[in-house]
């Protein structure tokens, strides 16, 4: 309880500041129709006026919590309106993902780990294809598929993997690679085979690292996923709420819509971390 | 005539390093009988470690020949005719101890109810029955090293590696483990081979003390114990012991002069 205090005040200056940025910003709107109005406003009216716009520059708190509000409860689930309907969509193909990009890194780091040709011949490649800006390719890879006739899920999941499993695939080889010469040494002097060495050695020393690496997979997951809403019209996911959103000025939508995005991805970190705690107290590593 | 169980005749060893080549064994000739209790003492970088390698199959010497039970060191570990203990105990944290002692157990393909039954003997045998479903982290520093010696007592080796498994321990854990070791050692029958820095140590334990000395590392005395198999700890105050103990440290000084 103790950590409440100091959350609940960050949590206050923030609610304040964005407030005070909010009239700022939506305030020369204010002027604007007042002076074509020809009618004078003070102080109090601009601050009223500029928390209720219904497309203002910068929606205010409450404006935004409403809008959660109506699209998540006040919703039918079916609804095309509804951000639960929307952010299933976006769940299900980061889910999916994450799943494959979890399986292909943890993959790649067994290969890595046990053959040095692997390591030479497919880190590299595995690196680059990191370095290329997932906005550019992100579209490529929808329209290919989509001209294979693969569209829906199954392109925005392949994009949710590309961004999770490099995170799994090196913060897996580092785990892999965590048993120190003399754990090696022991089993050396059972004659241990290479598979026993891994099942009962190599991968209980890497569960800490594979955790690890999940928080940051899935969350990265989350936001390949959104990007490949973003493009070829896309009409379902928080993806395509914040991109049309955005193209009839819908500010609190797209505010929401944000929110609703970090929401999930804290949710996802959360729920990793609470399966990484449970399975690191039956193994008896964390207390 | 008795074979050794460990023998070793001009065995060299030269590590090769980036900078320098360097001479970790030099001509190291040494019989081991069944049933010794031999300790391995030296200042740090003799070659101890690399000399109970040798004989684990862990490291391969450069020259000589060296057998193990008649075998060559790694046939006999395939035979599994040693069970070795580190410095550290380690112990897998994710592995209760019981669970520890059936690693090798499990490895070796053991049936699961003659694991039981052996994870319980060892467990008696170095007085940690009732701490089999702890966790490493549970237990002090001296049983999670008891706990080690019983993963290498666990299947049926002849022979026990150890190296320096109590350097770690305060003096008084460490009196009372090598009190226990000798009584182990005395119940089993095993043949011992033990690498310290502590003389009282090694004088209290041994029935071979095998003096080393560095660069390069090497074999300066071999001193045969005359002290009788039963050995309580007050053996430690008579003249005996102590004319031992002054022969290995004349031992120790020779070599560091030389
Ligand atoms: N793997 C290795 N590579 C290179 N040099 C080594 C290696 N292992 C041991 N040495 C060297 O061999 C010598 C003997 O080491 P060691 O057997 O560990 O000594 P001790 O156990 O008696 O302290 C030391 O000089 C050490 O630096
Ligand atoms: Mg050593």
């Amino acid at each position: 309880m103790k950590n409440i205090l100091p959350i609940l005040t960050v949590l206050l200056v923030i609610v304040a500041v964005w407030y005070a940025a909010a009239i700022k910003m939506n305030a020369p709107w204010t002027y604007a129709q007042a002076e074509r109005a020809g009618t004078e406003v003070t102080f109090s009216e601009v601050v009223r006026d500029t928390l209720a716009q219904e497309r203002p520059v910068l929606p205010a708190p409450h404006q935004v919590a409403q809008e959660l509000w109506d699209t998540t409860v006040m919703k039918k689930v079916t609804s095309k309106r509804s951000l639960v309907f929307h952010g299933w969509v976006t769940l299900s193909a980061t889910m999916l993902g994450f799943a494959i990009g979890t399986t292909a890194g943890i993959l790649l780091a067994i290969g890595i780990t046990h053959n040095r040709a692997m390591e030479l011949g497919v880190m590299p490649w595995a690196i680059a294809s990191q370095t290329i800006p997932i906005l550019a390719i992100a579209p490529m890879i929808i329209v290919v598929l989509n001209s294979m006739g693969i569209s829906g899920l199954i392109p925005k999941s392949i994009i949710a993997a590309y961004l999770s499993f490099f995170p799994v695939a090196v913060g897996m080889v580092k785990g892999l690679r965590a048993p120190d010469a003399m754990q090696l040494d022991l089993m050396r002097t059972y004659s241990a085979s290479d598979a026993q060495t891994f099942w009962k050695l190599r991968l209980p020393s890497s569960m800490p690292y594979l955790f690890a690496s999940l928080k940051v997979g899935v969350a990265a997951s989350l936001v390949g996923t959104i990007v490949a809403e973003l493009p070829s019209g896309a009409t379902r996911g928080l993806g395509a709420r914040l991109l049309s959103g955005s193209y009839y000025g819908q500010t609190i939508q797209i505010w929401s819509a944000l929110f609703a995005a970090a929401l999930l991805a804290a949710s996802l970190v959360i729920i990793v971390g609470v399966i990484e705690k449970i399975t690191l107290r039956r193994m008896g590593m964390a207390v | 005539m008795k074979k050794p169980v460990i023998d070793a005749s001009g065995v060299n060893l030269t590590f090769q390093t980036k900078d320098a080549p360097v001479h970790a064994l030099k001509d190291v000739n040494l019989q081991i009988d069944k049933g010794d209790f031999v300790s391995f003492i030296g200042p740090s970088g003799c070659g101890k470690t690399t000399l109970l390698r040798c004989i684990a199959a862990l490291e391969t010497p450069t020259g000589g020949s060296l057998t193990v039970n008649g075998l060559s060191p790694d046939e006999a570990r395939k035979a599994r005719s040693y069970g070795y203990v580190f410095q550290a105990a380690g112990l897998y944290p994710w592995r209760t101890i019981e669970k520890n002692i059936k690693l090798p157990l499990e490895i070796m393909g053991y049936p699961k109810a003659e694991m039981d039954e052996r994870v319980k003997r060892v467990l008696d045998l170095v007085d940690l029955s009732g701490f089999g479903k702890k966790f490493p982290w549970q237990l002090s520093g001296g049983m999670q090293q008891r706990a080690s010696i019983a993963r290498a007592l666990a299947f049926d080796a002849d022979i026990l590696l150890m190296d320096e498994p109590f350097g770690a321990l305060d003096e008084i854990v460490r009196d009372k483990l090598n009190e226990e070791l000798l009584k182990l050692w005395d119940r089993t029958g095993k043949t011992i081979c033990f690498v310290t820095h502590s003389i009282p140590e090694a004088v209290y334990l041994s029935t071979k003390i095998v003096v080393m000395s560095p660069r390069p590392g090497r074999i300066t005395d071999v001193i045969e114990s005359p002290l009788p198999r039963e050995r309580p700890l007050e053996i430690r105050d008579t003249p005996e012991f102590i004319e031992i103990a002054h022969r290995v440290r004349e031992g120790l000084r020779e070599g560091h002069n030389a």
